[in-house]
């Protein structure tokens, strides 16, 4: 009975000393090319859950729906700007379709759409609004067709929850890239289900992920106070961004447009913004009054978003010190990842837990 | 039987780390010039690094109009 499942010449501790001997390989593989010394750098809810989207520029109210789950932990905006997601503690993931006509009840057109075994930890529309990816602290990433609510693909791997995922930039293919409570940073493709590479060089759990603006790299930001540079196709690690001075852990990242500037947010309240190549800090940004839970940069590049757990959300343009941020949009509890739609931030999608 | 799962794990995971150590590498050295060359190449048209003309920054505070 033992035997049964065994090839020849297999066993159980066979396996494991050629598993062993493979990850030697594999780091050995990676330190060859090792040849220089990389880089020394909106929805929003109220006690019953609500998400709102807001305009940037007015600070007005778009459109608030009422969800009945209590705590939403992501968010996102469909690409035509026509409907949204959201989910957290209720393990789903669910659509509702955007409309300015103040009669119409956005709560009562939504869609369940992804069904996971724990909390939705976040989510994001493909190219399409067909399509969302959701992440989950039950430890598996998963694609889901909205129409039918359909599971298209699953994505397994991670040892623990996971905490982010960022789609690759549309020209660059069907891969996905998702951080978790593991350490671990593993990029996916989309069409298989396959693992394609893995990182495993955090000392923590990863809270963030992001990928550089031409698809080659992407970034983490870790409990371990630190943010790293992973490149593609080097296949490792190729810069940390940290110092001895910062020790709380870092919860948000994203890239300026050109991918020069990384913008890292923290539980010490404060957003740091390195250079990416230099690996040196080049501003620190004060303000925030509690720890900064989520940041995104525009999609136009003209401006960023900060949320924290101070509730609000701050706009800033530039990051020069004599700069001061450029709208504070107050609402009542700790942030979630906003996104920014279209150009030049024209609205902001977030989503608040209750207090 | 346990240790047919535990089997099953470790077999999927020699697959996976073959697969991973199957991937084709660029020298870091490469890879670094890429990522240097995309930023260079699109530093100008990136507002938070060069900066936005103060007259076109659209979250100015607004400013009211004397009249005279």
């Amino acid at each position: 009975m033992a035997n049964e499942g065994l090839r020849d010449n297999e066993t159980l501790s066979s396996l494991k000393n050629e598993s062993e001997t493979l990850k030697c390989k594999l780091e050995e593989e990676r330190a060859k090319l090792h040849d220089v010394e990389p880089f020394l750098s909106v929805f929003f809810f109220q006690q019953d859950g609500k998400v709102i989207v807001w305009d940037a520029f007015t600070t007005n109210k778009e459109h608030a729906v009422t969800m009945p789950c209590t705590w939403v932990m992501a968010c996102a905006y469909a690409p035509s700007g026509c409907a949204i997601a959201c989910g957290g503690l209720d393990n789903k993931c669910s659509v509702y379709p955007l409309t300015f006509d103040k009669n119409e009840n956005m709560a009562a057109k939504k869609k369940s759409v992804a069904m996971h075994t724990n909390y939705l930890s976040a989510c994001s529309f493909t190219n399409s609004d067909m399509q969302i990816l959701t992440s989950s602290g039950d430890g598996t990433c998963a694609l889901w067709d909205v129409e039918s609510g359909q599971l298209l693909q699953s994505f397994h791997g991670h040892a623990a929850d996971v905490l982010c995922l960022d789609l690759a930039p549309s020209e660059t293919g069907n891969t996905f890239v998702s951080g978790g409570c593991d350490k671990k940073a593993m990029v996916w493709d989309l069409r298989s289900g396959q693992c394609i590479q893995s990182f495993e060089t955090h000392d923590s759990d990863i809270n963030s992920v992001r990928y550089y603006p031409s698809g080659d790299a992407f970034a983490s930001a870790s409990d371990d106070a630190t943010c790293r540079l992973y490149d593609l196709r080097a296949d490792r690690e190729v810069a940390i961004y940290s110092k001895e001075s910062i020790i709380f852990g870092a919860s948000s990242v994203d890239f300026s447009l050109s991918g020069r500037l990384l913008f890292t947010g923290y539980n010490d309240y404060t957003i740091n913004v390195w250079d990416v190549l230099k690996g040196t800090r080049v501003s620190i940004l004060f303000g925030h009054e509690n720890r900064v839970s989520t940041l995104r940069v525009s999609p136009d590049g003209t401006a960023f978003c900060s949320g924290s757990w101070d509730h609000t959300l701050r706009v800033a343009v530039g990051h020069q010190r004599t700069r001061p941020p450029a709208k504070f949009i107050f609402h009542s509890g700790p942030e979630r990842p906003p996104q920014f739609i279209k150009s030049s931030a024209t609205a902001i999608i977030h989503a608040d837990s209750p207090c | 039987m346990s240790s047919n799962s535990n089997l099953t794990t470790m077999r999927r995971l020699v697959e996976q780390l073959k697969l991973e150590a199957s991937v084709e590498r660029i020298k870091v050295s490469q890879a670094a010039a890429e990522l240097q060359q995309y930023c260079l190449q699109n530093a100008c048209k990136d507002a938070l690094l060069v900066g936005v003309p103060a007259g076109s920054n659209p979250f100015r505070e607004p400013r009211s109009c004397t009249l005279l």
